[in-house]
């Protein structure tokens, strides 16, 4: 089995390190700038677009993408299916890390930072769906780092606490779907106060509802892709138990990729017969609202059931990947591409390169911390003092 | 965080849910606060004159423009509102009809958007009528700007560590004083007309009755967004001087009542639904346990019946055979006996009979 912190990488200069190095670098100095200068020093924003990559990519994304843990938990200690037990702490740790750096994100966006902690502690603007987003996120990153615990105080060696905080995993689960539940659907309910600047092919009533259905799609994928990822550059941190379960919980997941996908191309076609939109279908705002139906939502959801059904643990990868990205495409149409459709094309938005820069240099970071954990701590292995112990 | 603590802010979650989830239900209309003031403007009494922006310029203190406030020429491009500038008159041409000016600032809602969207209540409606803001508490999200359907709140970008979210105030402060807005005051045409908004909307349709030929039958503010304190009334349709006609007449706050109402619901719900599933699904993993268990203990007892029938049997038959084997042997030692005392019989008739 392997054992943490002394099989890491040889040299320091490997091709990972330098060219991590390479971005954070960068990203501390555009940091710098937004910091010293302002926001619009580094960014395309203006009175049209307040919101632009920062809060659909670090934002949106980061949040979806990171459904993952309450996805997994929930199926492998609500519904009692154990066979994704060691799926769960990778994926509680990545939910963990994408929840911090999307608040680390937010602080780059806030005009005034350090007043986060205003709405919850200071004034309560309840009346807001974004209240909502900031306390939920806040708790739920409580609950995620204590569910993370217990790797590191196995990692620490401090039993007593560890076994503390196991005997508490059902009912940080069950809170942990709750708020997850609330704010992914609250994400997209920030958008119902909008009718008049989302365009009607995304502007639904049931916004809520899409953002927190294709949240769980959303983390299963991830949970699926990363997986993949992790095999080819983490495979020597990995126990024979986490490499027996490895090919079901693919399995597992993409079979229930496939139907939650099902679902939610039917909600969604639901809600432009609700709508009545149909005649927008035949506009370029249709072409892109098809290209995301069809090629990131329809396609990845045949490809998962066909994966499932030949046991091709290959296609199911691959569908996955289409997943990620198209849940990408979908927050960025709703945030960006699709927001502000009314404006002419020169008040629209495009990011600057520093913006790109620091979102590259958040993802950069959460990869970085996520090699440091999962190279010391039990995240892909069991602890040897607790084997079998769940 | 403490337990209270938390219960206490779900508590207010869900309080702030409902309140506006009861507001949306059917039928409702915001009449906005008893007496509250607005502001009527009149497209066809506007001149372009810009008196209105220099006025508000020098009410608020905002810095000085790059081209003076006499100069006419800047009507020529499409302007906005931004952080230096709180209200802005744009040229429109209308076929036929030559050059129509509007003024733009904020609409002073009646259930604002951007009040409803403000995650620390920094954006709130005043009884007076105005909606004003306080950059005490401004945390810089900006969702009042994606929220408002007019995009009027504008924000300090190169502001790096005191940015606010900048419009038009209704000149608060003045009418706290007792004055006119700046704009209404410096109006030499009386295109504004400040009033209770109940009076500004009689005023409105005294005008558009007596002149209904200037004027289309339609109040633009009265109803669009829930209500607006200030309004517009014009010859010409409001989308062709920049005013949106398909914003409907919801307010932000009905619009995500919904949303907002389904909070505690599934902060209700969700534990209970949760909570069974989890107990449905350790329950079955407890009766297939207990199943098995009992499969097995039924498997364990019918063999060791089985075990126990076929000792038994082998038992009884060894019996069977012992005693068959003793009653052979003890056959044998008889016959044996018997045989033996015969010979001995004859024996003792011989040498009885040599004796004799």
């Amino acid at each position: 089995m392997a054992t943490p912190g002394n099989n890491g990488p040889k040299s320091v200069f490997n091709t990972f390190n330098l060219v991590a190095g390479t971005i954070i670098v960068i990203g501390l100095i555009i940091t710098v700038i937004r910091f010293y200068k302002g926001i619009g020093a580094v960014t395309n924003l203006d009175d049209n677009n307040p919101w632009g990559i920062w809060i659909g990519f670090d934002l949106l994304c980061g949040v979806a993408l990171a459904a993952g843990g309450y996805t997994t938990s929930a199926a492998c200690y609500i519904f009692g299916l154990k066979r994704y037990h060691s799926a769960v702490r990778p994926a509680l740790l990545t939910a963990f890390l994408g929840y911090a750096l999307v608040v680390v994100a937010l602080l780059y966006d806030l005009g005034r930072p350090w007043r986060l902690p205003y709405p919850i502690f200071y004034q309560h603007g309840t009346t807001s769906l974004l209240f909502e987003v900031g306390l939920c996120v806040c708790i739920y990153l409580t609950v995620l780092f204590i569910e993370f615990t217990p790797a590191l105080f196995e990692w620490l060696g401090m039993k007593k606490l560890r076994n503390f905080v196991v005997k508490g995993t059902l009912a940080l689960t069950i809170l942990g779907v709750v708020l997850s539940t609330l704010h992914q659907s609250s994400l997209g309910a920030l958008y119902t106060i909008a009718p008049s600047k989302l365009h009607p092919l995304w502007y639904s009533p049931y916004m809520p509802l899409y953002f927190f259905v294709s949240s769980i799609v959303a983390g299963l994928s991830m949970v699926i892709f990363e997986s993949s990822i992790s095999h080819k550059k983490l495979h020597r941190m990995m126990d024979e138990e986490y490499l027996k379960h490895h090919d079901s919980v693919v399995l597992g997941f993409g079979k229930a990729c496939s139907l939650i996908l099902f679902g939610y191309f039917f909600i969604k076609t639901m809600g432009v017969a609700y709508g009545n939109n149909w005649h927008y279908l035949a506009s370029g705002y249709g072409v892109v609202f098809l290209i995301e139906m069809l090629g990131f939502v329809a396609l990845p959801c045949f490809l998962y059931a066909v994966g499932v059904r030949d046991k091709n643990i290959k296609l199911i990868q691959r569908a996955a990947v289409l997943t990620v990205i198209g849940i990408v495409f979908n927050r960025f149409n709703v945030s960006m591409i699709a927001f502000n459709y009314q404006l002419p094309s020169s008040e629209r938005y495009f990011p600057t390169m520093m913006e790109i820069g620091i979102s590259v240099f958040i993802v950069t970071v959460g990869v970085v911390l996520f090699r440091f954990i999962t190279t010391r701590m039990p995240i892909f292995f069991e602890h040897p003092d607790y084997k079998g112990e769940h | 965080m403490l337990r209270r603590t938390f219960l206490g802010m779900l508590g207010a979650a869900c309080v702030g849910a409902t309140t506006p989830g009861k507001a949306g239900a059917a039928g409702h209309e915001f009449k906005g606060y008893p007496g509250s003031k607005g502001v009527l403007f009149d497209e066809t009494r506007c001149i372009g004159c810009r008196k209105c922006e220099a006025a508000c310029n020098k009410v608020n203190d905002l810095p000085a423009p790059e081209k003076k406030f006499d100069d006419l020429s800047v009507l020529d491009t499409k302007r906005r509102t931004d952080s230096k500038t709180f209200t802005v008159v744009n040229k429109y041409e209308i076929e036929g009809k030559g050059s129509v000016f509007r003024k733009n600032q904020c609409n002073h809602c009646l259930e604002p958007a951007c009040a409803s969207a403000c995650f620390v209540k920094a954006l709130t409606k005043s009884p007076s009528g105005a909606v004003v803001y306080d950059a005490s508490v401004c945390v810089g999200c900006r969702y009042c700007m994606v929220a408002c359907p007019f995009e009027i709140p504008t924000y300090e970008y190169d502001e790096p560590l005191t940015p606010r979210v900048r419009k038009c105030t209704m000149c608060a402060p003045r009418l706290a004083e007792g004055k006119l807005p700046g704009c209404v005051e410096a109006c030499p045409k009386e295109a504004l007309t400040f009033g209770t908004r109940d009076e500004l909307i009689k005023i409105a349709r005294q005008r558009i009755e007596r002149y209904p030929d200037r004027y289309l039958d339609h109040i633009y503010g009265e109803h669009e967004m829930g209500g607006t304190s200030w309004m517009y009334i014009s010859g010409d349709p409001f989308s062709k001087t920049g005013l949106r006609e398909d914003l409907g007449t919801k307010s932000a706050p009905e619009l995500t009542a919904g949303p907002l109402a389904a909070v505690p619901m599934v902060a209700g719900l969700w534990p209970v639904l949760l909570g069974g599933i989890y107990a449905v699904s350790k329950r079955k993993d407890k009766v297939a346990d207990e199943e098995r268990k009992d499969a097995v203990d039924n498997a364990i007892a019918k063999a060791s019946a089985e075990a126990e029938q076929t000792l038994s049997e082998a038992l009884s038959k060894a019996d069977v055979a012992n005693k068959r084997k003793i009653e052979v042997e003890v056959k044998k030692a008889v016959e044996e006996a018997l045989s033996a005392k015969d010979a001995d019989e004859e024996n003792g008739e011989e040498s009885s009979e040599e004796e004799s």
